[in-house]
């Protein structure tokens, strides 16, 4: 299976309802795949007409109280994100899935990871944050995509499971298998007739004096609560490195490669690979950079996530980028000769 | 090499249509069966019929860390434009199999690469399926490389291969076998 048939079917296993898409390339094994699948389960498949169709059925299905999503890659994914603080507002689960391609504009095909400001940061308008899953493997691809429901239902947000052309093309071996979900609370809000109750009204406008602000509070609060509960983060062989490599998804992959033939090299390398992008794993990061230690952070981006990794690291320590943007990706000996720079101009003894 | 160590990148290339990303896949599948670890990753998107394909495979024993290939222990064309773009990146000591009814040229490649010719074409139109010819060079592959078999392979083609074409199993089983034979037949291994 390659990422996306094995992303589609975790969903399917994670009791997704309903799918909305419009085709986009790298990604669209996933709709095809649940083209197929999901009539075959009695569930929804829709071919909308177009992204912000797709996203702003995933704001009805899920009003419903139904587990909806879609997916599409980086024009694709701008196109939502209108509909994306809409289902911020309103407090709506849902999950998104972006298969990163090179951009600005159409870009190209290649993978890339430029939309990680876009992800982390709200790429819609309003106060609002949005989960990010970063997975770095076939197998966590349909990891997160088990997470990305039972997260989406149970703080009422919109998780976004962020991966590249290449995971989502590549195969590996998986295991298809369902964990015991989280206890979830009841969807008490949803739009499922109002006989015998009151009525339930999902609306993302709060014309009231104050009453918009009370409804920002309480978002915050929440946002704050992800935050404290939610970070998950992977780190290596951290505790005695001089140079710590930072970086997320398939990037990660290929740090790891230059990290192993640079220890060989009697370099000492660790790495952090944050898997929720945001929350951004600031605590783990901040709590390595109180020793002395230089920051590498790995992106295939012209430098985005570098920034998180500064307020983590607050001056602390040096830390400096590497990317490659455009749909270009980094190999391990480019990685491992950009360690080797550092070593010799932060004149660390190996 | 000991058995804990193994790691072998594969490419396998082509024109658009050769069934590159099949051999690919089915490469990958056959190890996975075997209780290898494997990755696959193709060159996606804008590949057509007539364009080039290719892709890349890693088999190791223990967990793969990186995916993407840049100098490759062995290569299989099936035409010249990827000879010429892939062969230099092949590691000193690695392994070229070529289609020598397709590629007419001598590569030109460091002494220490062994290179094995294989008429693919001709003996999968001698099989009656033109189309096979990437089957008549992955049986050649695995027969040379020793750690799958052909027959694995034609074990595992039944589930990489789209359900409508399963009327050509036999014939590619067959194909598999005709290359592995090519090469028990006329090179040392």
């Amino acid at each position: 299976m390659c990422g996306n048939e094995a992303l589609a079917e975790a969903a399917i296993l994670a009791g997704c309802d309903a799918y909305f898409g419009y085709p986009i390339t790298p990604q669209n094994e996933i709709p095809a795949y649940m083209s197929r699948r999901m009539p075959e389960e009695g569930r929804v498949f829709v071919q909308s007409e177009s992204e912000l169709a797709a996203i702003n059925m995933v704001f009805g299905a899920s009003a419903t109280g139904k587990r909806a999503m879609t997916s599409s890659s980086s024009p694709g994914i701008s196109l939502m994100q209108e509909g994306i603080s809409y289902l911020a507002g309103a407090e709506l689960p849902a999950v998104v899935v972006n298969i990163t391609r090179g951009g600005p504009g159409l870009g190209n095909i290649s993978p890339a990871q430029s939309d990680y400001f876009q992800a982390t940061r709200g790429g819609g308008h309003g106060d609002y944050r949005t989960i990010v899953l970063a997975p770095s493997s076939v197998q966590e691809m349909v990891d997160c995509m088990l997470l990305a429901f039972d997260l989406a239902d149970q703080y009422r947000m919109t998780v976004l499971v962020l991966a590249d052309g290449i995971l989502g093309q590549m195969m590996e071996p998986i295991v298809l298998e369902k964990k015991p979900s989280r206890e979830l609370p009841p969807k008490d809000w949803a739009l499922t007739g109002a006989k015998g109750r009151e009525q339930n009204i999902i609306r993302s406008l709060w014309l009231g004096e104050g009453v918009l602000e009370k409804h920002n509070n309480k978002l915050k609060a929440k946002y704050e609560q992800v935050q404290e509960n939610e970070v998950l983060c992977e780190q290596y062989e951290v505790d005695d490195a001089e140079i710590v490599v930072v970086a997320y998804g398939v990037t990660a992959r290929i740090v790891r490669g230059a990290a192993a033939k640079a220890r060989e090299e009697g370099i000492k390398v660790g790495w952090i690979r944050p898997i929720t992008l945001w929350p951004f794993p600031t605590e783990q990061i901040s709590k390595v950079a109180n020793e002395f230690r230089i920051f590498l952070t790995v992106e295939m981006s012209a430098g985005q996530m570098v920034e998180d990794v500064k307020l983590a690291v607050a001056g602390k320590a040096p830390v400096v980028f590497y990317g490659r943007p455009g749909g270009s990706v980094p190999t391990v000996d480019e990685l491992l000769d950009k360690i080797r720079q550092l070593t010799l101009r932060h004149e660390i003894k190996i | 090499m000991t058995a804990d160590s193994f790691y072998e990148e594969i490419v396998i290339a082509g024109f658009g249509g050769q069934g590159i990303m099949l051999t690919g896949k089915l490469l990958a599948q056959t190890a996975m069966k075997a209780g290898k670890e494997v990755t696959y990753m193709p060159a996606y998107g804008a590949e057509v019929r007539g364009g080039t394909a290719n892709c890349m495979v890693i088999i190791a024993e223990k967990a793969i860390v990186c995916p993407v290939v840049v100098r490759h222990d062995s290569l299989i064309v099936l035409n010249k434009a990827s000879l010429n773009k892939f062969g230099p990146r092949l590691k000193n000591g690695g392994l070229l199999i070529m289609d020598s009814s397709l590629i007419d040229t001598e590569p030109q490649l460091d002494d220490s690469i062994e290179i094995i010719p294989i008429p693919a074409n001709e003996l999968a139109v001698e099989l009656g399926s033109k189309k096979s010819a990437n089957m008549v060079v992955l049986g050649a592959y695995l027969q040379k490389r020793g750690y799958l078999t052909a027959d694995g392979a034609a074990q595992a083609l039944p589930a990489v291969l789209a359900r409508r074409y399963h009327k050509t199993l036999p014939v590619n089983t067959e194909a598999l076998r005709r290359g592995a034979e090519f090469v028990k037949a006329c090179c040392k291994v």
